[in-house]
């Protein structure tokens, strides 16, 4: 296939993934903000396998659009939304999110301009059954600690989700 | 796996493949229900649909007509633009699903070799569980913008039964997932030709892993003895109570497109896909394999139905105790041991 | 077949695109052919055919959400599991064993989650979970008794 394809369907899922990400914080309805979530997580899964990541894209499907996006809608089905409509969109602390995010701008665009001696461009020319495996052998090999460490994380988000529950007896 | 197909041909034969693998599915889907219709009549000692031609068989047809030129009602308390998307979700969702499974071997048309299957990708049964993760956003949404007291209380019985037994139905692919070691659906199949005793479930003990994906597949797709989420005496519809004409009937196919693709999953996972004896001419040769595994789906759908027309439904308590206390230990145990025996012998 | 990578998406990609035309089309199709005649009670959500009481979207009992947070956990958990279990012929024992410390883990949160009543939805529960006014839902409340059901013969067809 010629490398114009590739190229637009870069430019058209990181659209995709900008405008769903800026609808997020725009929309009133959450349920509609959530929506926009789930597009902008889709184009990410999207990316990731023009990344020649294909095992990534497809946890980031089940994972991200499939599981946590399911929590939230259940989270927003728990609470009004017409008292939710009728709140102020933005708190008051909109001026320092703006200074952050313009710092972190600056700091990706520092990065984009400067960088490539710390972040090395390498074309990936990893052949695509591999990338499970790649994975795989990084986890349970070169990570094992963070790998076990990450079970203990879960725990603690079990009991944690049982504890914050309960309080409200 | 020949480069002699340029770009163009390789669309035409993906589009050519995809229109016929469409209406396929389509056609099975209105036949199921022909099919679930007779055969619960005749469990019930009834004769089912026997009117539209013979034995019934144009009743699908007669159906669909008739949902079509039903009132299209949009009722002006629901979310509409919500309501109109949960049912196109849920179709497309339940429809793509089938790009994934491969249906038979290589056929040669040409010199070049093209797979019985939309596409052969490494991750296809990842794609499959993402798309049946995303289900449960029809449902939801359909539940949630029709602002009615039935559809918003199926939809969160629905969405908290999807999500339950999802965790079953992901563990029970890990034993077979190790016995493969490949996600990809033709690698598996092709891991398993050679005789029945090389399929999963007898070759490669998964037979409870096939008793946990059965009982997770028939909740995924809300059938009895699960269907809570539209438990008629209870919940009038469930989630599409206040859908009417095509918009229920997209339901209504979605949900059997899906009892369709798990009895495809099965079949590729657990009974070896498309193996079988092949004779005859190279024709026939080609043919029987599609031929054997279509055979197994139909046991499956066969399968459903008799569990429909036997069981009757859980009680909620019941559903959620059986998939988080029975099921899931279950499907952890089957991991634990077949993992044990993998590792031990290699 | 090209061994392009993208070209083997590329299906994927019609199929998602003819699923969803097909759908738009029927919703439309059914939109225009259907014939539409309004009346009052056609209009009003359907209870049963009682004039409807309140608001459908009542608060639900927590349970629903701590449900959705276990699926995440342990699809995250499930999710670690296939590569595992792709690579296990080649890990061998060390990977069963580092696999089981991993599952072991998260069954001490499984048991805790079991013990504390968590994934008992009938009426009495030892430690029920959500006040009264989080279980409003109307027929849902796990304050209520269930009631057994049995399938309505034919009512699909």
């Amino acid at each position: 296939m010629t490398p114009v394809a590739p190229t637009f369907f870069f430019y058209l899922l990181s659209t995709v993934a900008v405008v769903g990400a800026i609808l997020v914080i725009t929309r009133k309805n959450p349920v509609h903000s959530a929506l926009s979530l789930i597009f902008t997580l889709l184009a990410l899964a999207g990316l990731y396998l023009m990344l020649y990541a294909p095992f990534v894209a497809g946890v980031q499907i089940i994972l991200y659009a499939g599981g946590i996006m399911v929590l939230f809608l259940f989270v927003i089905m728990l609470v009004n939304i017409e008292r939710s409509q009728r709140e102020v969109q933005f708190n008051q602390q909109w001026h320092v999110g703006i200074i952050a995010s313009l710092a972190l701008g600056f700091l990706f665009l520092y990065v984009y301009k400067h960088g490539s001696s710390i972040f090395p461009v390498n074309p990936v020319s990893m052949p695509e059954p591999m990338n499970t495996q790649q994975v795989g052998m990084a986890l349970f090999r070169n990570y094992l600690l963070p790998f076990e460490i990450a079970s203990l994380l879960l725990l603690v988000a079990i009991v944690g989700a049982v504890v914050m529950a309960k309080k409200r007896i | 796996m020949s480069g002699n197909l340029s770009v163009g041909w390789f669309v035409l034969i993906s589009v050519i493949k995809i229109l016929i693998a469409v209406p396929i599915l389509l056609g099975i889907v209105a036949y199921t229900v022909w099919l679930e219709r007779k055969l619960v009549g005749h469990i019930q000692n009834r004769w089912g649909p026997s009117r539209v031609g013979p034995f019934g068989l144009l009743q699908p047809i007669a159906d669909g007509l008739k949902l079509f030129f039903k009132e299209d009602l949009t009722p002006p308390y629901v979310h509409k633009a919500l309501y109109l998307l949960a049912p196109i979700l849920s179709l497309t969702l339940a429809l793509t699903s089938i790009a994934v499974i491969p249906v038979g071997g290589w056929v040669t048309i040409r010199g070049a070799r093209i797979p019985l299957q939309i596409t052969d990708v490494n991750v296809a049964l990842l794609i499959i569980l993402g798309i049946t993760s995303m289900g449960v956003y029809g449902v939801a949404l359909a539940g949630w913008s029709s602002n009615s007291k039935y559809s918003l209380l199926g939809s969160l019985r629905a969405s908290a039964q999807m999500v339950s037994y999802e965790v079953a139905l992901g563990l029970s692919l890990v034993g077979v997932l190790i016995l493969s070691g490949t996600f990809s659906l033709r690698g598996i199949v092709e891991h398993q030709l050679g005789g029945f005793w090389n399929w999963n479930i007898f070759g490669g003990g998964q037979i409870v892993a096939f008793f946990i994906y059965l009982c997770a597949a028939y909740a995924e797709t809300n059938r009895i003895p699960f269907d809570l989420p539209e438990a008629e005496t209870e919940l009038v519809a469930g989630y599409h109570t206040e859908y009417s004409s095509m918009k229920f009937a997209m339901f209504f196919m979605s949900e059997y497109a899906n009892m369709v693709t798990v009895a495809c999953l099965a079949s590729v996972l657990f009974l070896g896909g498309w193996s079988g004896p092949l004779f005859g001419p190279p024709v026939l040769q080609a043919l029987l394999p599609v031929f054997w595994f279509f055979l197994r789906v139909l046991f499956f759908l066969f399968l459903y139905i008799w569990v429909r027309g036997t069981l009757p439904r859980f009680r909620y308590d019941q559903l959620m105790a059986f998939s988080w206390k029975f099921l899931l230990p279950l499907a952890i145990a089957n991991v634990i041991i077949t993992s044990l025996v993998v590792a031990l012998r290699s | 077949m090209p061994d392009n990578y993208f070209a083997r998406y590329l299906p994927l990609l019609l199929q998602v695109g003819i699923a969803l035309a097909l759908a738009g089309g029927m919703v439309i199709l059914s939109a225009l052919v259907g014939k539409h005649r309004y009346s009052r009670a056609k209009m009003s959500p359907y209870e049963c055919g009682m004039t409807p009481v309140g608001d459908a979207r009542e608060r639900f009992s927590v349970k629903f959400y701590l449900v959705a947070m276990l699926f995440i956990l342990f699809d995250v958990e499930t999710v670690f599991l296939y590569p595992w279990a792709v690579l296990l012929k080649e890990l061998k024992m060390f990977g069963f064993w580092e696999m089981m410390v991993y599952i072991g883990i998260v069954l001490v949160g499984l048991f805790y989650v079991w013990n504390k009543g968590v994934l008992d939805w009938s009426g009495t529960p030892r430690i029920s979970v959500g006040t009264p006014a989080m279980t409003a839902g109307p027929a849902d409340a796990p304050g209520s008794t269930p009631v057994f059901s049995a399938p309505v013969e034919g009512s699909r067809s």
